[in-house]
């Protein structure tokens, strides 16, 4: 029973995506049902998964020797939890699709590759190995790009999916470098054979492992977005909004955390010590204060939100990296409250963004308040949980990190509170220029409250945001929970300051932006370079045009003279120059080809006769 | 009676001398010649061997001398179609010089 | 001193070499006869009287002539027309030849000398008695051998095509089927010689190839 369940989660969202590919595109309607079933049944199956026996189902596929592969699901806490994430999320986020997507011509694609995805990362949660896990990876990448560029008619969704696929196809080849590295080391690509191997190995080792994991960090740092890779997060924002909301904010993005951690989880703590995790750890820290920084000058709401996400990523990724007592649990458990309130977030800009007729400049709405009501509301609960305030789902996580932080990594945790002080900051400045205040733009004046089908899935996130982080709910959902060492009290110095960050980030951002129509702080030298993302996207411009000139260059030396001019070229000349030689041979003129033949029997008799 | 060597030298000589006409003359009539006289050289060998590499009865061994007979029949074919080509050739090219014949751009 | 011997191989030797130098195709066609009826000399000298005179009825007759037939027909004794060779290929059409003398004198001493001796005619008529004929119906090889005269044309003849009976003492392996098709080649000749010969409407580049 166990066994068809879990395949059938596995597969159904395949099913549902083929049927839908193959036969269905030009009949919306019934691909969509069909999508949206599969998911809600993958839901279900997730629930009914929930009260399972660890295990891990396999299938031989491939042998060599004593190599081999197999395609497996593996079912524990971990994978359990997530696929409530995954799923839950995916439900709620068809649904708002129903009507977000209404009136688009391609619904019939776009609901395929929500299967795809669905089925990718259903993959990536349940492999059993890393191979399998690599597949499912490439197929994740796959349907983001799909559906990044669902609206491959405008350029700017063309060109952000390309590059969200090829900045992932970066950080994909040190993953699947450090796959191979770890097999390697581990000699098993399967997590349930790694369990205890690392304590022996990293200390015959530590140097080759670190560099393995570091690599292997490299696939998280693409999928999941992490400076220097996180270009691409920001601009995945021209998709659909609700693709944003499952993808770039929930899910996919959280794979990278994922795989870190069911690594960390399978080998063992130890194979994060020494200097792999310490760089991970940093990497995460900094990329939550860039990405935090930058979030604080966007204008656009999604990109404010992607940022944010990227914030609260490194949060996690710096958890994970940290790999002092529970602290990965604690990054995922940070993973699992945001994406609930995140994904709130993000469909809630959509529902804002559809009736404001897809507007996304935050200046040019406020006073949405009075107009979308309902929708403000979810909106300003999932604004308080990322903003992590007691006692929302955000607070309970986010407080087990910074605790993890303060007790392991000093220095990383006082960045993280630079972070929570900014994350209010910039999330109230959010709040007030889109729903408070007056309506500055047209397509604000004539806003009004969504379809209920949009607001149900936002009331039912935005319940999730709420209790989600609470113990005896987060014990049931939460992949791989840990409880808190000691219960939460109010004389906690951790709390006090993360409590100060927020009173401060709050209050600054209600100073600053009360009553504004356009920011204060966009003159700003400094912000503007906050504004312009940290000049990433020139650096990079840059950075790859001499890196392509470089390359042009050499290739271009290559081309011309080694194969132009040396490969080709000298084919050429030795073959004409043989030609002229045997031309001069083949004159026709007889006493040439006598005086030759004369010679030759000389030789011949000189070979035969003396040479002997 | 002169040795055996002292017949393969002249019969070497020859064969030298008509390979020299070859290799050395224009005239593509002349250099026919000289082929002619390079069989004749190696008939001359055959000969020689043959009668020098008596069988067990004393006598020459004969079937060198049928060698030649063939040789020489076939040597007679040889210039009768050579012949007939020069004259064709000079037919179409108001010459026998080996040089002029050449029509390639080598 | 076998003063035959190398008054012919001077005579042979000098008709060569005239017929490379003569600048006049009729005086090679000339000196080649010379060398010819030297070499057919060298021949009999040999003991190969059949072969010497076939030397001289078929090369100093039958293709002499046809050789000066054609430099007549062709018109080709006028020495006007002679162009020098290159000194270069003077040079090597020498050298080629001059290493091949070389080669030979080289390999010569190494040749075993065989049997100079005059040939014992009387004892190898004993290979040619027929026990079953009478001793005045013995074959004309036996009834030669005994007259100390070689019967060359018989044992040609003989080893040509063969023989029966276990009375002879020469070992061949028949030429009859070669002979027949020797035969075929001459007459092809023949055909061709007529084919390349006949005048067709004009034909630029003719039958140089053959």
């Amino acid at each position: 029973m166990l066994e068809l369940l879990s395949w059938t989660m596995l597969l159904l969202p395949l099913c549902s995506a083929a049927v839908i590919q193959l036969l269905l595109r030009e009949m919306a309607d019934t691909a969509i049902r069909i999508s949206v079933g599969s998911v809600a049944a993958t839901f279900v199956i997730a629930l009914l998964l929930l009260e399972s026996e660890d295990r891990t189902l396999t299938v031989q596929w491939a042998n060599a020797g004593s190599f081999h592969i197999e395609i497996g699901l593996i079912i524990d806490d971990l994978s359990r939890g997530m696929m409530i994430v995954v799923t839950g999320v995916g439900l709620l986020v068809h649904l708002f699709s129903l009507a977000y997507m209404k009136e688009d011509e391609a619904r019939g694609r776009y609901f395929a590759g929500l299967s795809i995805f669905m089925f990718s990362m259903t993959g990536i949660v349940l492999a059993s190995n890393f191979i399998m896990m690599f597949i499912f990876w490439e197929l994740v990448g796959f349907s983001s790009y799909l559906l990044i560029g669902h609206w491959f008619q405008k350029d700017s969704a063309a060109e952000a999916a390309k590059k969200a696929f090829l900045v992932n196809r970066i950080g994909d080849f040190g993953f699947m470098i450090g796959i191979l590295m770890l097999w390697g080391i581990l000699g098993t690509f399967a997590f349930r054979e790694m369990a205890g191997s690392a304590t022996v190995l990293v200390d015959s080792n530590s140097t080759l492992t670190g560099i393995a994991v570091l690599l292997v960090f490299c696939g998280a740092l693409g999928k999941s977005a992490q400076v220097p890779l996180h270009v691409w997060l920001p601009d995945a924002m021209e998709g659909p909004t609700p693709v944003s909301a499952l993808i770039h904010a929930a899910t996919m993005v959280a794979a990278g955390v994922y795989m870190l951690f069911r690594l960390q989880f399978s080998a063992g703590i130890e194979i994060f010590e020494g200097f792999a995790g310490t760089t991970i750890a940093w990497v995460g820290g900094i990329t939550s204060l860039l990405a935090a920084l930058m979030a604080t000058q966007q204008d656009d709401i999604k990109r404010v939100l992607a940022y944010s996400t990227l914030s609260q990523l490194g949060y996690m990724v710096m958890a994970v990296g940290l790999a002092g007592d529970h602290s990965g649990e604690a990054g995922m458990f940070h993973l699992y409250t945001h994406a609930w309130f995140k994904a709130l977030l993000f469909l809630g800009s959509g529902a804002v963004i559809y009736a404001c007729h897809h507007e996304q400049n935050i200046w040019k709405m406020g006073g949405l308040f009075q107009r979308m009501r309902k929708t403000t509301i979810t909106f300003a609960i999932g604004t308080a949980a990322l903003m992590a305030i007691y006692p929302l789902s955000g607070f309970w996580s986010k407080e087990q990190i910074l605790e993890a932080a303060h007790h392991d990594q000093p220095v990383l945790f006082w960045l993280a509170i630079i972070v929570a002080t900014l994350t209010p900051f910039y999330m109230t400045r959010l709040f007030i220029v889109a729903f408070l205040g007056k309506s500055r733009g047209h397509g604000a004046q004539e806003a009004k409250e969504v379809p209920p089908i949009m607001l149900y899935p936002l009331f039912a996130l935005s319940c999730m945001s709420v209790i989600a982080g609470f113990t005896p709910v987060a014990e049931k959902l939460s992949p791989a929970f840990h409880h808190p060492s000691h219960s939460f009290s109010p004389t906690n110095p951790v709390f006090l300051i993360s409590l100060a960050a927020l009173l401060i980030g709050i209050s600054s951002g209600i100073l600053l932006y009360r009553g504004r129509d356009s920011d204060p702080l966009a003159g700003n030298r400094l912000f503007k370079v906050f504004r312009n993302k940290f000049y990433f996207d020139e650096a990079y411009l840059v950075l790859v045009r001499v890196f392509q000139n470089a390359v042009a260059v050499v290739v271009h030396f290559l081309d011309d003279f080694v194969i132009g001019n040396l490969i080709v070229g000298g084919l050429v000349r030795s073959a004409s120059g043989v030609g002229n030689l045997f031309r001069k041979l083949q004159s026709g003129n007889l006493q040439g080809y006598a005086f030759l033949f004369g010679a030759g029997i000389i030789l011949i008799i000189y070979l035969t006769v003396f040479a002997r | 009676m002169a040795s055996l060597q002292e017949y393969l030298f002249i019969s070497g000589l020859l064969f030298a001398i008509g390979l020299a006409g070859v290799l050395i003359r224009r005239n593509i009539i002349v250099i026919f010649m000289c082929l002619e006289l390079m069989l004749s050289a190696a008939n001359l060998t055959l000969v020689a061997f043959s009668r020098f590499n008596t069988g067990e009865n004393g006598l020459p061994d004969y079937n060198g001398q049928v060698l030649v007979f063939f040789i020489i029949t076939v040597a007679a074919a040889e210039v009768a179609v050579g012949l007939a080509i020069i004259v064709a050739l000079y037919r179409a090219r108001q010459t026998v010089d080996v040089k002029d014949l050449t029509s390639m751009r080598g | 001193m076998p003063v035959f011997f190398y008054a012919f191989a001077a005579i042979s030797i000098v008709g060569a070499i005239a017929l490379v130098c003569f600048r006049n195709p009729v005086s090679s066609a000339i000196s080649m006869v010379g060398s010819f009826v030297g070499l057919a000399a060298l021949f009999i000298g040999l003991n190969a009287y059949f072969v010497g005179i076939i030397q001289i009825l078929v090369y100093a007759g039958a293709i002499m002539v046809l050789f000066l037939f054609i430099i007549m027909l062709l018109d080709l004794k006028a020495p006007s027309t002679f162009k020098r060779s290159s000194p270069m290929v003077i040079v090597g059409g020498l050298i080629i030849p001059f290493t091949f003398v070389i080669q030979l004198s080289a390999v010569l001493p190494e040749v075993r000398g065989g049997n100079p001796q005059a040939l014992p005619l009387e004892e190898a008529a004993k290979g040619f008695y027929d026990k079953d004929r009478d001793p005045d119906k013995q074959s004309e090889i036996y009834n030669s051998l005994r007259q100390k005269s070689l019967p060359d044309v018989n044992l040609v003849g003989l080893t040509l095509f063969g023989h029966k009976g276990d009375n002879a003492s020469i070992r061949t392996p028949g030429y009859n089927f070669p002979l027949q098709i020797t035969g075929v080649l001459l007459l092809v000749a023949t055909v061709g010689v007529v084919a390349l010969s006949l005048k067709k409407k004009k034909s630029k580049s003719g039958g140089s190839e053959s």
